[in-house]
């Protein structure tokens, strides 16, 4: 029974004088080479030249300040509910007084860890955010030697306070859905 | 004395020259096959990576050097010295340019001028066998063995063929003398347009003599594990790689000077300048002819498939002896009709 038209007969004809010398056939090759030799490279030559990402890629998380420079992140803990890859834990802690302008509300994550060996880079924790306090960046997670390592505390999560620290993410259409 | 010296200055020359082409040969081979498949290839070490071949030297260097502790110590080394010496040897015979005229004496750029350079050639290739041979019989272990017997046995097979596609040539010209081969190509009379099926020939051969890809069975990581050279390690496998890419060199110079006219270019004698300066632009373009043969074996490493073992001994026997003696036949029908002495 035939299932598809794709099926071919296969011929086993007997080869021509021109085709049994191979001569002919090595010289097209070669032809086909050569053109090679004049294309264009396709090698991106990585630490210097990077492939251009799309402002929407989803890499290396940033957990945002608002203009005041306090942290969004209010440890609600909706983020980590909504990782499919549990990759997300953190500690919540209470404002003492005298932290106002380090968090933005009364509680705050102490500690705020990503593990990027089991981020699937969904960015669930993003839609799951009330707070508009983490976002995924075209930034990539660079390569390590040493497990550990991928656990990325609020250290390499958390953007600096100065302008020329912070991250922009007002390219991601989420963050223009938000607002 | 002075006949010495200029000797030995000669001899350094063409040794510096080949083991410095041998060396960049590695890195063309490995930018002209990025090239082929639209990569770039290695550029990390110097300007466009031209410091890789010392790179790779001081690699090979530092590599721990390992001799099986069954395998015959003395063959085992000499393996890759007779690989290396006999390839470094065959450049003795190959002139590299006409001459220089210096006060009144005459001083061909060419080591020695013997009147049998080819057969010498012949000879010396023949012996580098033996280096493949004894190194993979040294090392005591079967896939060298097997690799060994491969390979020679496939360069046994071609130097018969290539020895036809020589014999007809020196039916044509008359001589075994390369440096009179060249003379004779004076100008735009190059031997491939009187022998294009001798050199087609030759080409072939000397594309299994240096077993360069379609004729690369020697090595052989699927069936041999490394071929002849599998327990060899350090600068000993470093010299017979190099010493490869150095009978690459040669055979594209003995393709060159045999059937491309050597250091002969069309106009040559239209030209008007003074012999000098006509014999260092032939030598030049003597190796632009070399540098071409060279990108052609590289050329065809990156376009065509290995042929199986079986297809190679056939493609040997039964084809390239019967094309070489039928070479031989009509070029010395040729001769004949030539010199006057056959009339139809």
């Amino acid at each position: 029974m035939q299932l598809t038209n794709r099926s071919k007969i296969v011929v086993n004809k007997e080869m021509t004088f021109a085709e049994k010398i191979y001569l002919p056939a090595i010289l097209s090759g070669l032809l086909i080479t050569i053109k090679h030799l004049f294309r264009k490279k396709v090698t991106i030559k990585y630490p210097e030249q990077t492939r251009p990402v799309a402002p929407i890629y989803r890499g290396w998380h940033v957990l945002k300040r608002d203009e005041q420079g306090r942290e969004n992140c209010t440890a609600c803990g909706l983020c980590a509910v909504a990782c499919p890859a549990e990759a997300i834990t953190m500690t919540a802690a209470e404002r003492k007084k005298g932290e106002e302008h380090l968090y933005r509300e009364e509680k705050y994550a102490a500690v705020y860890e990503i593990n990027m060996l089991r981020c699937i880079f969904c960015g669930l924790c993003e839609e799951a955010c009330p707070k508009e306090a983490i976002f995924l960046t075209d930034r990539m997670v660079p390569s390590d030697m040493v497990r550990s390592n991928f656990i990325f505390g609020k250290d390499k999560l958390v953007e600096g306070v100065e302008s020329n620290t912070r991250i922009d993410i007002s390219q991601r259409t989420t963050a223009h859905r938000h607002q | 004395m002075e006949f010495l010296l200029i000797k030995f200055v000669l001899v350094v020359i063409v040794f510096v020259i080949s083991l410095g082409i041998a060396a960049y040969s590695t890195y063309a081979e490995r930018k002209i096959a990025a090239f082929l498949q639209d990569r770039v290839g290695p550029d990390r070490a110097g300007p466009f990576g031209l410091l890789q071949p010392v790179a790779d030297g001081v690699k090979m260097f530092m590599k721990e050097e390992i001799i099986p502790s069954n395998a015959d110590r003395l063959l085992f080394i000499l393996g890759p010295c007779i690989m290396m010496m006999t390839s470094c040897m065959t450049g003795v015979v190959i002139p590299w340019g006409h001459g220089l005229e210096i006060n009144g004496t005459f001083y061909p750029v060419q080591i020695t001028d013997i009147n049998i350079g080819i057969l010498y050639v012949f000879g010396v290739v023949s012996i580098g066998v033996y280096g493949i041979m004894i190194g993979g019989w040294a090392s005591n272990n079967k896939y060298s063995l097997m690799g060994a017997i491969r390979a020679s046995s496939q360069m046994i097979s071609y130097e018969l063929a290539m020895g036809m596609a020589v014999i007809a040539l020196i039916m044509t010209t008359g001589t075994l003398s390369i440096r009179e081969m060249v003379e004779q190509q004076h100008g735009f009379h190059w031997n491939v347009f009187t022998q294009p099926l001798g050199f087609v020939l030759f080409i072939i051969c000397a594309f299994a003599e240096c077993n360069r890809t379609p004729f690369d069975l020697p090595e052989c990581e699927t069936e041999l594990v490394g071929g002849y050279h599998t327990e060899y390690s350090s600068m000993k496998l470093g010299f017979y790689l190099f010493a490869e890419y150095i009978n690459m060199f040669i055979s594209a110079a003995i393709i060159s000077s045999l059937y491309f006219g050597g250091y002969n270019f069309p106009f040559i004698d239209q030209l008007g300048f003074s012999p000098n300066i006509l014999s260092i632009v032939g030598t030049l373009i003597f190796f632009g002819k070399i540098f071409f043969f060279i990108f052609f074996f590289m050329w065809i490493r990156w376009t065509i498939p290995r042929f199986r073992y079986d297809q190679l001994m056939h493609l040997g026997w039964r084809t390239m002896i019967p094309l070489g003696i039928l070479n031989i036949l009509g070029t010395g029908v040729y001769v004949l009709y030539k010199n006057g002495q056959l009339h139809f």
